[in-house]
């Protein structure tokens, strides 16, 4: 089928990664690292972040050291490929505390020639001002939360910076560190699709080589939750919200910035690194209140989660390095669901014998996977399969939800 | 305490649901003792949760009470409460036909309602003297004289002996008390040497006692250690309990002739008990067995199927448990496509289907799923058989089916004349056949009264609620069964993607195929999460299209953000949508949660 052979083609064209990095436990590992505060909560979010004054940061500093010496040791000989700081609001950190996170790497496990070190930053100014502090600590890229490129929907966003502190923030980004991205939150209320062609096309003109692009999506426990319940709001309804998307794939494939994952676009090779291990279901270790990691001992797979609370985590990790609970190692189908689900967000897709590698149980994991259905998301155009390995169109990713449970086997 | 018979009072209390029956019934125990203050529970009678919750009776109770009338004479009581609910009216006879009176309780601010006057004729058919208690002459609103106008124009009983009373504050408790003393009959024949003839009026299992016989001695006497005799069945036993209910258990040396009590006779299985059987003495039998009642007819059939498949056998065992207390629950196992392996179960009516549903998911801890009530049709064949169709999904090819004859009611409604209006064109829409149109009461408390013939297909189908909200629940409603007839019926389809969904069959007259086809295609559109694929909705009879409706096909579901914090938290929503999937149903390339059928079948709740 010519449509099998395309995919040959794209398979081995568009898989960026030259080894996969898989389950191993030789594998290169992802550091991340989860500073919970931020100075005001956006009404989006939904992630671990808490609003705080006279945080302890020397004993956040000696608690995030602990647990980099608490994770080395069950997991020694590996080699750190990228390194994180996530939040929250990461950038509020000091340059010192994420250089002693960064030496405590350094001093216990390899790292990587290429190391990628990204820093989640908001464009404020105080925060600009400490990019060349975080360059010195070791941070060689930048992830710049600037969500929208005009005030009144900044406004919206409950964003604490301007348009231009924004702009300010890239600028000063191009000049400082070797690679940066910012995030855009797209099909705001009343946004127009001509609105966000324009947006776009200013957003490719800072860009660097990379662009991370979100629809707005409306998450529980969060106030947009409740303004958008009472009505005071509302988003794009989900055949327009399917035409910003499929928009924004366009467009941006024209600018040479394709999507190389359902939200993220990149040029070729400047795709991030540390992301990409999650997507290919690499190993991650991550520290920090309410991070997650998958860590590989002995061939079984582990999930682990601190505890989300700041306080808790801060107390227990400073002792004993880590505060997660003692999790059971993934069942085989658990980590072929959690590879196949990640890896069909790239738009490579995933290989497989990378899937049979997740999987970890030493036969074909296409048994978890119903043939028949599998053949009616090809007929429909949303997936392709060949000899290789499986990857979903755009319509297809766009789908990727409900076309997940469709294909797979009952457990 | 032996009495004679001349001092024994069988009576039955009687009245329209919500007419305040039990509660009297709870006064007249604690005024004759058989309960102190502190033993009173709102509705003693009512045993069950459900009885208690929802304010009605469904299994007739009995009480022996001792009264001293202002005669001297201290007379037995054996009260039995009757269920007030058209639904159990089989129960109400049974009781009735071991009685030789009945207290008729008609609400003072309500008057004679449409379950008054059936059990009313219930009674005076089974020869009762009648007494009326006006009752509820508490409330502000009470009126006793249109109450009493209503009972001789309404029912044309003579209401001069009736009794105002309260149930609540005991106010006029004695009157009544001495009125069934004075005004009732003692049972009428009765022979303590002539051979044991006892009528079984009813059984239930108790878990300690095993199986409980409710019975009324006729001649002879029932005393522990006597063998037994059922003469139904043949089946002997020797009884090793004999007591009263006052309402407590009292252990007794013997029945007697006229007199009402309890017997156990290490009974396990129900079954062996057949209500109405006569009991005799084993060695020595009556000559002629009493003329017992007609057995239970079930009316209304529905499916229960459980919503985890894993719980058929737990149903299965539930059903056989509930019908150890309760004979009139017939039910089969069958299976559907749509919906897995359940059982179908033929109920009294309505109120009787929704209360073993509700003791199934109370008392058992089921989560059901219950098809759209339907009702037996009997259908005739073109090579002469006739076939009674208990389920619409077995209707023959439509080719061979010459006619199909469906039950029909003949209904009594009393309304408001504000109401009128609305019922008469809900009775029209139902295919109702108007009898009869007259009013009943003067002035400001004049009510119409409705006699219309309906299909019962009709009424099962959320009649019931339909009348009630449209006279605000001033209507009241009973019927009887009249017959079978035949008519215009079609077995109307739905199909999802081409496919039949089993579970959805009906049978529907051809005029309201297109409304009923409609509405449910409707719902069951809103109800179909909507899928990567278009969902074809159709209804049909035969092969003819008569509604379709469409299920849009996904064009955006996915998650804009997922990191490695992401992992978990997406695994367990797609776990969810997994197991989501055992109780999905493939139609064509798509699947169709059961519970979207589930909400489709509840459609009646509207």
């Amino acid at each position: 089928m010519p449509s099998e052979r395309r995919l040959c083609k794209k398979l081995s064209s568009t898989l960026t990664n030259p080894a996969p990095l898989g389950a191993s436990e030789k594998g290169q590992l992802g550091v991340y690292i989860h500073w919970p505060f931020c100075l005001s909560k956006c009404p989006y979010c939904d992630f671990n972040s808490h609003v705080r004054e006279g945080i302890d940061e020397a004993a956040w500093r000696a608690a995030y050291v602990r647990s980099v010496e608490h994770y080395a040791q069950r997991l020694p000989g590996r080699q750190v490929r990228s390194i994180f700081f996530g939040g929250g609001t990461p950038s509020l950190m000091s340059p010192e505390t994420a250089e002693a996170i960064i030496s405590e790497i350094q001093k216990n496990w390899q790292v990587s020639n290429d190391v990628e070190i990204t820093l989640e930053a908001n464009p404020t100014s105080v925060e600009i001002e400490k990019f060349r502090a975080f360059q010195m600590a070791g941070v060689n890229r930048v992830s710049i939360g600037v969500q929208a490129l005009n005030d009144t929907d900044l406004k919206f966003l409950g964003r604490e910076h301007s348009a231009k502190e924004a702009i300010q923030a890239i600028e000063t980004a191009r000049k400082v560190f070797d690679r940066y991205s910012f995030d855009l939150i797209y099909a705001r209320p009343e946004q127009s699709l001509s609105a966000w062609e324009d947006e776009l096309a200013r957003a490719q003109d800072l860009a660097d080589s990379h662009l991370s692009l979100y629809q707005l999506t409306i998450e529980r426990n969060t106030p947009f939750y409740m303004s958008h319940e009472q009505g005071l709001f509302s988003i794009p309804e989900e055949g327009l919200a399917a035409d910003f998307y499929t928009l924004t794939q366009e467009v941006m494939e024209g600018y040479g910035l394709p999507a190389y994952e359902v939200s993220n676009h990149a040029r070729a090779g400047e795709e991030s690194r540390h992301n990409m291990i999650y997507w290919t279901y690499g190993d991650y270790v991550g520290i920090g209140p309410g991070a997650h990691g998958r860590i590989t001992i002995d061939g079984r797979k582990y999930p682990t989660r601190e505890h989300q609370a700041p306080d808790i985590w801060l107390d227990r990790a400073g002792k004993d390095g880590t505060a997660a609970k003692a999790e059971a190692s993934l069942s085989h189908y658990d980590r072929f669901m959690e590879a196949l689900m990640m890896g069909l967000r790239l738009r490579a897709g995933v290989r497989w014998e990378d899937l049979d590698r997740a999987a970890g149980h030493g036969e074909s994991a296409q048994v978890f996977l119903d043939h028949a259905k599998l053949q009616t998301v090809q007929d429909q155009g949303w997936a392709l399969c060949d000899d290789d390995g499986i990857a979903l169109t755009q319509e297809g990713r766009l789908r990727l939800n409900a076309l997940l449970p469709y294909i797979l086997k009952e457990a | 305490m032996s009495h004679t018979l001349e001092h024994i009072r069988n009576f039955a209390i009687i009245a329209h649901i919500d007419h305040g029956k039990s509660t009297l019934a709870d006064r007249l125990i604690q005024t004759c003792g058989g309960l102190e203050e502190r033993e009173m529970t709102e509705q003693v009678l009512d045993n069950t949760d459900i009885e208690r919750e929802r304010g009605i009776t469904i299994k007739a109770q009995t009480v022996r009470l001792e009264y001293t009338a202002k005669d001297g004479i201290t007379y037995q009581l054996n009260l039995m409460d009757t269920p007030g609910h058209v639904d159990f009216s089989y129960e109400v006879s049974r009781s009735l036909a071991s009685c030789e009176g009945s207290i008729l309780v008609v609400d003072a601010t309500q008057g004679v309602e449409a379950q008054t006057l059936a059990n009313v004729y219930m009674a005076i058919e089974n020869d009762h003297e009648i007494v009326p208690a006006i009752n509820k002459i508490d409330l502000p609103s009470a009126d006793v004289d249109f109450a009493k106008q209503q009972i001789e124009e309404v029912i044309g009983l003579d209401a001069s002996g009736a009794v105002p009373c309260s149930g609540k504050t005991g106010a006029g408790i004695h009157d009544l008390l001495e009125a069934i003393c004075t005004t009732l009959p003692p049972p009428k024949e009765g022979d303590r040497n002539a051979p044991t003839k006892a009528l079984l009026v009813d059984s239930w299992y108790d878990i300690y006692l095993g199986v409980v016989v409710l019975v009324r001695v006729v001649d002879g006497t029932l005393r522990k250690g006597q063998r037994i005799k059922f003469m139904s069945n043949g089946k002997m036993r020797e009884i090793d309990r004999v007591g009263m209910f006052t309402p407590k258990h009292v252990l007794l040396d013997e029945l007697g002739p006229g007199e009402m009590g309890f017997i156990t006779a290490s009974i396990k299985d129900i079954s062996e008990t057949n209500v109405g059987d006569t009991i005799t003495d084993e060695k020595r039998p009556c000559a002629e067995k009493l003329p017992g009642f007609k057995p239970s007819i079930p009316m209304v059939f529905c499916s229960f199927y459980p919503a985890d498949a894993g719980d058929f056998e737990k149903l299965r065992e539930s059903l056989g448990k509930v019908r150890l207390n309760d004979a009139s629950l017939h039910y089969e196992m069958e299976s559907s496509q749509a919906l897995g392996l359940g059982f179908r179960c033929g109920f009294l009516g309505l109120l009787h289907m929704e209360i073993i549903q509700e003791r199934l998911s109370r008392e058992f801890d089921l989560d059901l799923i219950p098809t759209a009530p339907s009702v037996v049709y009997k259908i005739n064949m073109t090579n002469g058989e006739q076939i009674e169709l208990y389920n619409p999904v077995d209707l023959p090819d439509v080719v061979k089916i010459k006619t199909i004859e469906e039950p029909w009611i003949r209904a009594t409604i009393l309304v408001p004349d504000e109401y009128l209006g609305g019922l008469l064109k809900l009775c029209q829409d139902r295919r109702g056949v108007q009898e009869q149109l007259t009013y009943v009461g003067s002035g400001s408390n004049a009510r119409a009264m409705l006699v219309y013939r309906l299909p019962l297909n009709e009424v099962v189908f959320d009649f019931y609620d339909r009348l009630k909200s449209l006279s605000k629940g001033y209507a009241s409603f009973d019927y009887e069964l009249d017959g079978y007839g035949e008519n215009d019926l079609v077995k109307l389809e739905i199909r999802v993607n081409e496919e039949p969904v089993d579970a959805l069959a009906m049978i529907v007259h051809r005029d309201s195929a297109e409304t009923r086809g409609r509405g449910m295609c409707e719902r069951l559109k809103d109800l179909i999460p909507r899928q990567m694929f278009k969902i074809a909705i159709q209804a049909a009879i035969g092969g003819k299209i008569i509604a379709r409706e469409n299920v849009s096909a996904l064009r955006k579901d996915v998650t804009a953000k997922c990191y490695g914090g992401d992992v978990s938290r997406k695994k367990k929503l797609l776990e969810k949508q997994k197991k989501g999937k055992a109780k999905m149903r493939q139609y064509g390339n798509v699947e169709i949660p059961q519970s979207a059928f589930i909400a489709a079948l509840k459609m009646g709740d509207e």
